[in-house]
């Protein structure tokens, strides 16, 4: 108990003194649990929204489709087919078939396409759309989807063109037979007028005569018919099995709509769970900075625990107690901040009804989180904790810091160099562990920046469109990264800050001693800016194929979309200058320190 | 010998650096009248604490009076910028210190160079220069070597070829012997007697009375102020150097 004890005491008086560090590890650890958090409580929370709109709308176990050929109307074979499902054993009701088409839309100066399905005036029994506003069609109207609504900005009462023909919107539904906006074309989309592109089409419900008024010979009528299953559990089979030997007949299970609807949220907890790992890393090398910068000055601290009988196995369990500690906290403060924001991220979006299932900690998140939390003070904090276990006790009371590192090409180099330029090379030269990690806390937070554009890239590529759309799934995802990048930007500043003052503190004689040589507080403080924008520079040139390589992985195979060339270069230059704007005020600071007194303190 | 009829090329007036105010005012330097002339050497002497090193680096310009004039070469140092002083120091003052104050990861050699190339001289001639100046010092085998690899004596060799990089108009050495054994301190002196004979001006701050009997003028501190001033005869060859045993060191 005693040396428990004994630990606890030496870990609680050691955060006391250092509470701006211990906030700052808390802070980096906490931000990197907090993402691992959100991305593992996010699965399946959509499930319930999407069986609330089901169940309100009688929605569908399985919706056919059969299609026209690319040079004629849908074949008496296929029509017939589709009637003979809608008959088949298994299926206890079916509504439709319904005339489909597509028609070029236009609303409030935008410009987008339409799935037009004709209906019933009278409520069907299989697949009825539940209004959220207005009325249900009649003649010369429309009925919106509710999130398509959304994105065109477009309320009851509004009109609306469809194939330069105008109809008032009398209504505004949600439905559980096809994906909201902009999911519609995952379900299969037969586009073939030129306005007319996946991410910009949604869904609209005419009556019958008017759907089939706006069929041209470019975009003819397809029917649809909705079906439900005495078993809905075989509607995957039933799906698979139909129109399995045709190219024009196809059909979607309740399971593979489903799933569609959770491509938001499947697609924000990829994003969070690679962006957890990249703070992780980071939150790795900020803890690394601050344990570096404190190991020196610890050093006497074990020497006295030894004098006084300490083992090496206490002086480790001393030095790695207090971040493990501080990984506890963290791991406790990112399961709760992450529980409590993850309903943020679950809107399901006006398309379907209701709220999501709230995200429950379950036992093995909990874990993964404690884990990965505690594996990340131990990797940046275990070497240096057994070095100094086995330093010799003589050698830690006299308090011998570690000597700068010497290498000779980049001295040779640096006399080459300008004075700033010498001074910030032969700075970092003396630290190369501290000199890689600045260059990777740069290189990780630059892959970062590049995950975001590639994904903005893509996300332009597949669902950006020229008419203007609001798209509520680049949206949410675009915050998500936004606050992903934003928080690595900050920890990645934070840590640049750091590791220029253990930078000025660690070699602040050498720096008195050039002043007193005859470099000026301006050469001084350029060469510590250079001191950190030179692995910035290292740090941003490895973090741009590392970005992509990341993206790649999460892709899975599917076709890359790599961002435009320009903003990957602009990124270098704009990530030296931001490093030299953050290291400018502790560089402007040494550089003005009093020369005689630090060279009094030093005296041997 | 120096001419002390010169017009001096160091002086100050008046000089005070005061620390704290009312009952806690302390005068490290108190109204410091200081005149040396080109190619004289001047000792300063004086118990612990009495503000000789401080005053060392008010004539350097590493810290600023709070009141009176400290003039270099027709330059006045304490109303500079830092900027300013820098650039003085670069090529009118070399600093040799009590400890050393030698890069530990540089070599000797790049040790010695570094004040040229920070006053912005070729790589090259930086080279040349700290070669020569070493071979001055008696330390050519040992230039390619880190300062960890030197006794106390060779590194305090090295820092007085560093100070003389850039040809300073004057030296200014606080307690170069001071971390130094009884031979390393005899090869400093010699060093420091050689400078002298080829007319460079000293300003030396010291416990040991060796190093003062090199001086032309021994000036004794306290309490921040001077107290006494003894003009030494001859030197190294001089009465004072015979009394602290110091006779036929000279060539």
């Amino acid at each position: 108990m005693g040396p428990i004890l004994l630990v606890w005491r030496l870990v609680r008086a050691d955060l006391r003194r250092r509470r701006s560090e211990a906030a700052l590890l808390l802070l980096a650890i906490t931000a990197a649990t907090t993402t691992l958090t959100l991305g593992l409580v996010l699965h399946g929370v959509t499930a319930d929204p999407y069986q609330q709109t089901r169940a309100a709308t009688a929605g569908p176990d399985v919706a056919a489709t059969a299609s026209s050929p690319l040079n004629g109307p849908v074949s008496p074979a296929d029509r017939a087919a589709l009637n003979a499902l809608a008959r088949a054993p298994g299926v206890i009701a079916h509504s439709g078939p319904y005339p489909l088409t597509w028609a070029a839309l236009g609303a409030r100066g935008l410009k987008a396409g339409a799935e037009v399905m004709g209906r019933d005036q009278t409520p069907a029994s299989v697949d009825q759309p539940k209004l959220t506003q207005g009325s249900w069609i009649r003649p010369g109207s429309a009925v919106l989807e509710a999130s398509f609504a959304q994105a065109l900005g477009i309320h009851t009462g509004d009109s609306i063109t469809l194939n330069g023909r105008s109809f008032p919107v009398v209504g505004v539904a949600v439905t559980a037979a096809i994906p909201p906006y902009p999911q519609v074309c995952t379900v299969g989309c037969d586009l073939e007028l030129p306005q007319l592109s996946p991410s910009n089409t949604g869904l609209i419900w005419l009556t019958q005569a008017d759907a089939s008024s706006l069929a041209t010979d470019r975009e003819r009528l397809e029917y649809v018919v909705n079906l439900k299953l005495a078993n809905p559990a075989r509607a995957d089979a039933v799906a698979q099995a139909f129109g399995s030997n045709s190219h024009t007949l196809t059909a979607n299970s309740w399971q593979y709509i489903s799933q569609q609807d959770a491509n938001l949220v499947a697609a924000e907890q990829q994003a969070l769970l690679a962006g957890s790992w990249l703070l992780g890393v980071l939150a790795i090398a900020s803890i690394a900075v601050l344990v570096g910068g404190r190991m020196s000055d610890q050093i006497r601290r074990v020497g006295l625990l030894k004098a006084v009988g300490g083992t090496p196995g206490l002086v480790a369990a001393v030095l790695l107690a207090e971040y493990m500690f501080l990984a506890l906290l963290a791991a406790v403060a990112g399961l709760l901040i992450g529980r409590l924001t993850a309903p943020l991220l679950t809107n399901p979006g006006s398309g379907l009804l209701g709220n999501a299932s709230s995200p429950t900690l379950t036992a093995t998140t909990v874990a993964i989180v404690v884990a990965v939390a505690l594996t990340v003070a131990v990797a940046a904090t275990f070497i240096p904790a057994i070095r100094a276990a086995h330093i010799s006790t003589v050698r830690a009371l006299a308090d011998s810091t570690h000597p700068p590192r010497r290498t000779a090409w980049l001295i040779a180099m640096s006399a080459r160099l300008p004075v700033p330029l010498l001074l910030g090379l032969r700075i970092a030269a003396r630290r190369p562990r501290r000199l890689v990690l600045s260059a990777v806390s740069v290189a990780i937070t630059v892959s970062g920046v590049v995950a975001v554009l590639t994904v903005n890239a893509r996300n332009a590529q597949h669902f950006g469109s020229s008419s203007g759309l609001n798209n509520p799934w680049t949206n949410q995802i675009d915050q998500l990264l936004l606050l992903i990048t934003v928080m690595l930007i900050l920890l990645a500043g934070v840590n640049a800050i750091f590791i220029t003052w253990a930078t000025v503190l660690d070699a602040k004689r050498s720096l008195a001693l050039a002043r007193a040589l005859g470099a000026t507080p301006q050469q001084i403080s350029a060469g510590i800016s250079a001191a950190q924008t030179l692995p910035a520079l290292a740090g941003a040139l490895l973090g741009i194929p590392t970005g992509i390589v990341l993206i790649a992985a999460v892709n899975h195979g599917a076709t890359m979309t790599y961002p435009p060339l320009w903003p990957l270069i602009a990124v270098i230059p704009g990530t030296m200058l931001v490093i030299a704007c953050l290291t400018a005020l502790p560089a402007r600071l040494a550089g003005r320190r009093p020369v005689a007194e630090i060279l009094q303190s030093e005296l041997v | 010998m120096s001419d002390s009829t010169d017009a001096p090329v160091l002086r100050t007036r008046g000089l005070c650096l005061e620390y704290g105010k009312g009952a806690g005012l302390v005068r490290a330097v108190d109204d410091v009248d200081l005149r040396v002339a080109t190619g004289e050497t001047v000792a300063v002497m004086g118990p612990s604490g009495c503000g000789k090193s401080t005053l060392l680096h008010l004539l350097g310009g590493l810290d600023k009076p709070s009141h009176g004039e400290v003039w270099l070469a027709g330059s006045r140092l304490d109303q500079m910028t830092e900027k300013g002083l820098a650039r003085l120091r670069r090529t009118a003052i070399g600093f040799v210190f009590q400890a050393f104050h030698l890069m530990d990861e540089l070599t000797a050699t790049e040790n010695v160079e570094l004040p040229a190339l920070l006053a912005g001289r070729s790589p090259r001639a930086a080279r040349e220069r700290a070669a020569e100046l070493l071979e001055q010092v008696g330390l050519t085998d040992r230039a390619a070597h880190l300062p960890s690899a030197l006794s106390g004596g060779q590194r305090q060799r090295v820092a007085i070829a560093r100070a003389l990089s850039n040809d300073p108009l004057v030296v200014l050495a606080d307690e170069p012997t001071g971390n130094l054994d009884s031979e390393a301190t005899l090869d400093v002196l010699r060093l420091f007697e050689a400078l002298h004979a080829a007319g460079q001006t000293l300003v030396i701050v010291t416990h040991d009375a060796r190093i003062a009997a090199t001086a032309d003028r021994l000036i004794s501190m306290r309490d921040g102020a001077f107290v006494d001033e003894t003009r030494l005869t001859g030197g190294a060859t001089g009465r004072l150097a015979d009394l602290a045993g110091f006779a036929g060191l000279d060539g």
